[in-house]
């Protein structure tokens, strides 16, 4: 994936949080997640499809998210992704 | 494939394992047949019975391809025992060995390598993380055969599980094989879980770093039993065998747990004179014990007896004259071994003395109430200790469908959830204790009572504790985290857990691991 190199961060690797590390593109290449979470078999969709609802919420179609989940709650979830999403458009 | 009477599927039988009886109720099946008795013994006159080395009681006991070797669990993660004999056979050359640990611990995972290289072809006892993984993900040819420690003991004495050599670690042996785990370095206090080992094995050998004068006393294991005696180093890790004192949990939600299920306790009418009382070793069961010396200390009550795993907050109880009597069969901390070899009160049992059902009668049916955890409950209150969420198998099943199945008053506490993970499900991965034997679920929203105990549940509210339908804390944790998806398993069987009576109460599939 072509990525143009606006990055930021936002959460922890506290228990309950999830540390979400975005690169934005610039192009509408979709969106790559590598997650990695201690309740995959479970709730790995569900995560994926938060994370990638929020962005496409926020008008992001290109960026490739690295998830360190710690058994993070969606509404957790939402607010970390959309935070280092704002962070990196700010750059 | 046939389905128990709690709706699991089980083989009719496993290849390896043999015929599978399935579960039909906790308390439904009526044994028959005798009870196994090992070969008649004959030893010469005097001398001692300590060998040279560990290869030479191997080679006395007869050890050959494809034999079940049995272990015990007392010098928990410091044992050196385990990985000491089946190093030796490997470098021996034999192979297939079923082992019967009682349990198994982190220290433990050289096994992997035995696994690997085919000396160990099967275990029939419990399995933990690296070596439960290692199952779960299709590791073992021949499924784990999971049992609780009275079901284990039941096991031996019925002649379903054959011991061809069992080892003893003893803390403390004479010339003559009299065993016992309160003296020497790497003592343990209680032997409880091997007794059984001992007695109906073919060949018992000792392997002991304290060999003292003849005759050795008190007496755990008796020269009876024992056929070898072997001297190393060490048999353990002293820091690894017992713990410090076990601390009682300052987390303000594990407190509430706590204190809710005491009062469950006290809502329930048996706390009165005599009461008895288990819990584990775990910070919200310390909890529990810390409200419920509380309560009797207020109602000036004294207990008949504690039992099971005893720590150093029970071995308190007995020595401040709250409880009578503490029934051991293994001793989690130093104040524990100390009180086991002190206090004529404290009482060294073995595990069908604990726990066997098929015996005159084991020690959990004089139970009034046991505190237990869970990894899932589910809305039949059926509990699951053996698989985490993901499906994995990863802990082994300990005292805990025996105690529920024995006393009067049986607790799962147990956070609504643990991460992300809902502990309250519509069904449990694996079922390792049936709803019919769990009478309350404890969280901190709220008390759950199994519908078959209307009593309790009106002596509850009566209380005015928090008393929901058990669905309704489901639905709570759902609402929090979203209803989890079942996790992705092939039709392969890796293990099976045995009720306590022999019947087949659910077995665990390999899981499919995701990327």
């Amino acid at each position: 994936m072509e990525i143009s190199g606006k990055t930021a961060q936002a959460g922890t690797l506290e228990s309950g949080d999830i540390l979400i590390t975005i690169t934005l593109g610039e192009e509408d290449k979709g969106i790559e997640i590598e997650l990695e979470s201690p309740s995959q078999a479970v709730y790995g969709q569900q995560i994926y499809n938060t994370i990638t609802g929020t962005l496409n919420d926020l008008g992001v179609r290109t960026a490739y998210v690295k998830a360190q989940d710690r058994g993070a709650l969606d509404c957790t979830i939402s607010a970390r992704v959309e935070a280092a999403a704002l962070r990196a458009l700010k750059k | 494939m046939n389905l128990n009477t709690i709706g699991r599927e089980v083989p009719g039988s496993i290849e390896g394992i043999g015929t599978l009886r399935p579960f039909e109720g906790a308390f439904k099946r009526i044994p028959d047949g005798v009870m196994k008795a090992p070969k008649i013994p004959c030893v010469e006159r005097g001398g001692d019975k300590i060998l040279p080395s560990l290869k030479d009681a191997l080679k006395e006991a007869g050890l050959r391809d494809g034999m079940t070797l049995s272990f015990h669990h007392h010098l928990r993660n410091g044992d050196y025992v385990v990985s000491m004999v089946l190093d030796l056979i490997a470098e021996m050359g034999f192979r297939d060995m079923t082992i019967a640990p009682t349990a198994l611990f982190p220290v433990h995972k050289s096994i992997i390598r035995h696994i690997e290289s085919g000396v160990v072809k099967a275990i029939q006892g419990s399995v933990n993380g690296p070596i439960g993984r290692l199952a779960s993900n299709g590791g073992l040819e021949i499924p784990v055969l999971l049992r609780s420690h009275g079901g284990r003991a039941r096991a031996i004495e019925a002649g379903d599980l054959s011991v061809d050599i069992a080892f003893i670690a003893a803390p403390s042996c004479d010339k003559y094989g009299n065993i016992n785990g309160v003296g020497g370095s790497s003592s343990c206090g209680s032997l409880g879980y091997c007794m059984a080992d001992a007695m109906y094995a073919d060949k018992v050998i000792a392997i002991t770093d304290n060999l003292v004068p003849y005759p050795l006393y008190p007496v755990s294991i008796p020269q009876i039993y024992v056929d070898y005696i072997v001297q190393v180093d060490q048999i353990g890790d002293p820091s690894g065998i017992v713990s410090g004192t076990l601390k009682i949990t300052r987390d303000p939600l594990r407190l509430l747990i706590a204190e809710h299920a005491a009062r469950v306790i006290e809502a329930s009418g048996l706390l009165e004179e005599g009461f008895s009382f288990q819990t584990g070793a775990g910070g919200i069961s310390l909890a529990v014990a810390g409200y419920v010396k509380d309560m009797m200390k207020d109602k000036k009550i004294k207990g008949s007896f504690g039992s099971g795993g005893i720590t150093g907050f029970f071995v308190q109880m007995l020595e401040e004259g709250m409880f009578d009597a503490l029934l051991d069969v293994q001793s989690f901390d130093m104040d524990a071994v100390r009180s086991l070899r002190e206090n004529q009160g404290h009482v060294e049992m073995s595990a069908s003395y604990y726990a066997n059902p098929h015996n005159k009668g084991c020690a959990v049916n004089q139970l009034d109430a046991v505190i237990l955890g869970a990894t899932q409950v589910d809305t039949k209150f059926n509990v699951n200790v053996n698989t985490e969420s993901d499906g994995v198998l990863l802990h082994g099943i300990g005292g805990h469908m025996d105690t529920a199945a024995g006393a009067k008053l049986t607790i799962i506490t147990t956070p609504l959830l643990r991460g992300r993970l809902p502990m309250i499900v519509d069904d449990v991965i694996t079922v390792t204790s049936p709803g019919e034997t769990i009478d309350v679920v404890v969280t901190e929203r709220g008390i759950a009572v199994n519908p078959m105990r209307h009593e309790l549940a009106e002596r509850m509210k009566a209380s005015r504790l928090p008393v929901v339908p058990i669905e309704k804390l489901r639905d709570e944790a759902y609402r929090i985290s979203g209803k989890p998806e079942n996790p992705k398993f092939t039709d392969r069987i890796i293990g099976v857990v045995e009720y306590r009576d022999g019947t087949v109460i659910d077995v665990v599939r390999q899981v499919i691991s995701v990327s």
